[in-house]
This record gives structure tokens, sequence and C-alpha cells, in this order.
């Protein structure tokens, strides 16, 4: 099989905008699910709402598309219901940080055996553009219009302070560490969380500055800092610039998991 | 259930909140597991969301409420029959539910291996509108040998999800079984794709929710009427049935009418039929007259409305006087 073969061929056309970044990550996890040895009909997706909850409306296999913030709650259910399935979740920020904050953290807590995969760009981009709990500092959306004032969540030291058994975070530019990283997310038991920042022109891009599709994820590119060098740079006493994002595998760990296939 | 269930193969697990909670009794459905929630006042509010959702996508679940008095916090530990409406009508938008309310311990098991049936039946959320004082009652119960259960229809394979059968219901397609159903509570069409756009569909869809239980009301109707004769007839549900109940066996010699509702919604407003001599229903009720006003929509006689707040039962004095006030 390849990763087209998870598609559900008859929901085209998707809906998310011309040069939108979530293709890419659906993509990118779907070639991580081919190479496991699992059947379709032991998979489940489950998502919440918003851009990146629609991925589930468009593969061919069970998928359960819930209520706003709720899909970790949703999906914790299934799990322990029939460990047997192998479950995955797609959210975004304001889904999983902002509404489903709570689920997210609890979920974290018990390390269930989940593989939570979250398109991050940094703004409600379905609703028309509003601030969200990641929206850097000094970004517009239409609820920041002078800037955004809050200091936004690292959603990767989240899940790693609240017991996730995987952490890695990369963005749409990274597909080949990404879809890696998904897949040492799939086959670690637990909680596994991967964080994929993605362009978003409609919403963000247009707002700040990216005039074009590239040029936000060229600035992707070049605002990554491997967790490796910024771990060597800490050592050696050097300042991390403020507006790097850290990339990588950012925790892989053994805590207790709850729901793992007997 | 923390205790019992573990032990019978079964899975117990304490959520972060009430709306975890009915989010993960809504995908341990999915599964095919027959799931169960309980609460008291703010938790069933919080709730209120995703039952929609299970109304929306078929989900059978059933919810337990022990009813105390609101609103907000209000009495944690006093009874109260204040949810009756948000439980028939607390999410948005329109659909249908099933209300089951016990008035005894006995009732109490009774009513909750019902609810898992009708769930199971109408792929409804089915709720069992308890109240404190049921709840914390301590009295003798019977349980049987064994008990009927109802499986859920599966999905006839080739068929559309949510396609409906003739009882306006569409087969079970169970999670981890190959039917690789989408499901959502965006409006979604036969296929269970969204759809949300389209007003015809929408239409189709949401009557077809109402319907499947506003149709089946006296199948799923669970009453008993007591002198149909007579003139002054009471009305109860839940714990203010104990107080009628002892009304009558204080007065054999008044001819008191009875009609005690063990199924609340959907309502079975046929019944109040049988009373052809009635002059006057008296609804004694631990809220203001919820019930009392679905009851004056239905009849041409005069009802009469006793609330009761604050956490008591009325007293049999008290319903003894409603029925001697012309």
């Amino acid at each position: 099989m390849s990763f087209e073969d998870w598609y559900r061929q008859d929901r085209l056309p998707h809906i998310f905008c011309a040069g939108c970044g979530n293709g890419t990550i659906i993509n990118c996890t779907l070639a991580a699910i081919d190479q496991m040895p699992w059947k379709k009909e032991e998979t489940v997706f489950v998502s919440g709402i918003g851009c990146s909850s629609r991925a589930p409306g468009y593969i061919a296999a069970d998928s359960l598309h819930t209520t706003h913030g709720r899909a970790i709650a949703f999906a914790t259910g299934v799990k322990l219901a029939n460990p047997g399935l192998n479950v995955v979740v797609f959210t975004g920020d304001g889904d999983l940080a902002a509404i489903g904050g709570n689920h997210f953290i609890h979920g974290c807590r018990r390390n269930i055996d989940l593989t939570v995969v979250c398109m991050n760009n940094q703004i409600y981009g379905m609703t028309g553009g509003q601030g969200s709990p990641t929206t850097p500092v000094g970004c517009l959306s239409s609820t920041t219009p002078y800037g955004c004032a809050e200091a936004p969540f690292d959603l990767c030291e989240l899940a790693i302070a609240a017991g996730a058994n995987y952490v890695s975070r990369w963005t749409s530019y990274h597909v080949k560490e990404l879809e890696k990283a998904v897949l040492v997310g799939l086959q670690t038991p637990g909680f596994s969380f991967i964080e994929a920042l993605v362009q978003c022109p409609t919403a963000f891009g247009r707002r700040n500055k990216f005039k074009q599709v590239a040029d936000q994820v060229d600035y992707l590119r070049t605002h990554t800092m491997l967790k490796a060098k910024r771990d060597r740079m800490i050592e050696q006493g050097e300042k991390i610039p403020g507006d790097m994002f850290i990339v990588g595998e950012l925790a892989r760990r053994n805590r207790p998991a709850l729901g793992v296939k007997p | 259930m923390a205790v019992k269930l573990p032990k019978k193969n079964g899975v117990f697990i304490q959520m972060e909140d009430e709306i975890a909670g009915i989010a993960s009794v809504i995908g341990a459905s999915w599964t095919g597991a027959r799931v169960m929630t309980a609460t008291s006042g703010p938790g069933f509010s919080l709730m209120m969301e995703n039952i929609g959702y299970a109304a929306m996508t078929e989900t059978p679940c059933v919810i337990v409420n022990v009813q105390r008095g609101g609103p907000s916090t209000g009495q944690p530990t006093m009874g109260a029959q204040g949810d009756m409406m948000q439980c028939r009508f607390g999410s948005h938008g329109d659909y249908s539910v099933i209300a089951l309310c016990p008035a005894s311990v006995q009732e109490m098991y009774e009513l909750t291996a019902k609810a898992f049936n009708l769930a199971d039946k109408y792929r409804v959320p089915v709720f069992l509108m308890a109240d404190e004082i049921v709840g914390h009652m301590r009295e003798k119960i019977i349980i049987p040998d064994s008990i009927t259960n109802v499986p859920r229809r599966e999905l006839v394979k080739g068929t559309l999800p949510f396609k409906p059968d003739n009882d306006r219901m569409p087969g079970f397609p169970q999670f981890g079984k190959g039917y690789g159903v989408h499901v959502t509570g965006l409006t979604h069409d036969e296929r269970g794709y969204p759809c949300a756009t389209n007003p015809r569909l929408h239409e189709t869809l949401v009557r077809r929710l109402v319907d499947k239980i506003e149709s089946a009301r006296h199948e799923i109707a669970d009453y008993d009427i007591l002198n149909p004769d007579a003139e002054l007839v009471f009305i109860a549900y839940g714990a203010p049935v104990r107080t009628v109940q002892q009304l009558m066996h204080d007065h054999p010699d008044k001819n008191i009418g009875f009609l005690r509702l063990r199924t609340v919604w959907p309502f079975p407003e046929y019944a109040l039929g049988e009373f052809k001599n009635a002059r006057r229903f008296l609804m004694p009720e631990l809220n203001l007259g919820q019930i009392a006003r679905e009851i004056e929509r239905h009849v041409k006689v005069p009802v009469i409305s006793l609330p009761k707040l604050g956490g008591d039962l009325h007293t049999p004095a008290e319903l003894f006087a409603a029925l001697e006030v012309e």
C-alpha cells in the first residue's frame, strides 16, 4: 500500500485553502501509518473542530469527527473500550490548547496510548483568523489587531511536563523528519505528541506580511533550530534567539501507559 | 462502578471533567460497548454539547442525572426535579431523547437496565432522571436472576451507514469491524459525509432524529393508571410518586385518580385521555411546574401545578389540602 490508499477518494475536493499546510501534515502522517503493520479496519481517526480536524473525513477508515476541543476525551473512550484499535488524533492549536487544554494535559498524564498530531497554524483559520493560544507575541490576528500581547503556549513543553511518552516538533517544511517523527510516535506505547507548525496563508500569512505561501514556509525553515543545537548553545553559554522554534525529538521515555494493546 | 466493572470485564475511568466523561462514553459506544456516565446538576449542564453530538450521530448512551436543587451549585445534597426540561431541550437545535424517572430503589435498578436497551434500540441518549431523594434511598430490592439485553442492530454490510431502515433507524456500523464509517456532528448525508449547507438534507435528517423517537412513544411509554374513572387525578414521576401513593393509601374512600409516569420523554400524552371523567389534574413536582405545563397543552380541564422547592417532598397533608380546594 501507499499513503494514497488511505484516502477516501470520493470525498474530494477537500475544503483546505490553496497553499494550506494541513495536506502536507496529513500526507506525512499517512505515510508513517502506511509503514506500520496496521490494518485499516483496526485503525480509528479522531478529531475535534477546526481545519485540522477535517482530516479524518478524508481518510478511508473508521473516523470520529467530534466537538471542539474534545477529541482526546473521545479517543480515550475508543481506546479504553477496545485497546486492540490503533487510535490517531488530528487536532490544531485552538482545538488542542484553548478549549481542549484540559483534555490534552490529562491525556498526557494518563499516558493513554494515542498518537496526537497537532497542526499548529498559530491562529483560528476556519473561523476568521482569531488569535489562538500559540499566536506569537506581536502577531496580527482579527482579535489582536494591534499585535498579540499574550505569551503563547509551548505545546511540546506542556506535553512533556504533563507526562507524554513521546514528544517531537517539526514543520510543514520538514516533511521527511516529520514522517519519521510520526512513525516513532506510532511505535511508542503511551501518549505520543507530534506538533507540526504549518503555514496558513488565508488567516495568518495574509495579516503577517507573508505575501507568498513560500515566504511563510521559508520563515518556518529559517526560524527553526534543532534541539541538539539549542542544547549545545546553552552549554556554551550562547543566547538562543527568542523567535526560534525548537524542532526535533524533544522527549522519548517509558512511563507506564494506559490502554496499550495487550 | 469502579469496584464492580473491572471484575465483569468492563472498564471504568474517572475522566477529568463531565465534558470528558460524556465524550469518552460516546467514543466507547462506537466500539460497540454499552456505556453510561452519571452526574448531578452542574455536571449535567457541562455535558449538554456532547449530548447533542450523541443525538446527531445517533450514539447509544445512558446518562444518569441525580437531580439536586439548582440553578448553579444550588443544593448539592437536596432533592429536586428541576432538570426535566434541560434533559429534553438542553443542547442546541431540535432533537428528541428518552427520559425515565425512578421512584424507588427497585426502579432505579430496573429502569437502568431498561435505559440501556432503549439506547441501543433507538440509538439515542437515554436519561435516567432520578433525584437526590431516590438517589440516597435505602430500601429492599429484588434482583432478578437474569435481565433481557436487546442487542444493537448491526449495519448490513454494503448499505450506507446513515441510511435509515423502515423504522427510521440505521443499523450500527461498529468501529473496528471494517465498515470504514465517518461519524460527524455536522449535518451529514446517508454516507455520513458532511453536507452542512443543503437545507433539504438538514431538514430530513433532523426530522428523522425527532420522528424516530416521537413516533415510537407508545412503544417506549411506561406508566400506571389507577382509578381511571376519578374526577380528581394526580400525575407524578420520580420521588413525588411516593407521596401520592401514601395519600391514596390513607384515603381509600376517596376516588383519587393517578397517572404515574416512569417515562416522561417522549411524553405519552395519549395516556391523559384514559381519565374520561377528569375535572382537574393535579401535578406535584419538585420544580416550578415544568411537566405541568406539558400536561396543560394536552388537556382542556384545569391543570393544578403543585410545585415544591428546597429539597423536601410534599407531605400527604399538602396533597390532601390541594385535593380539597375547588
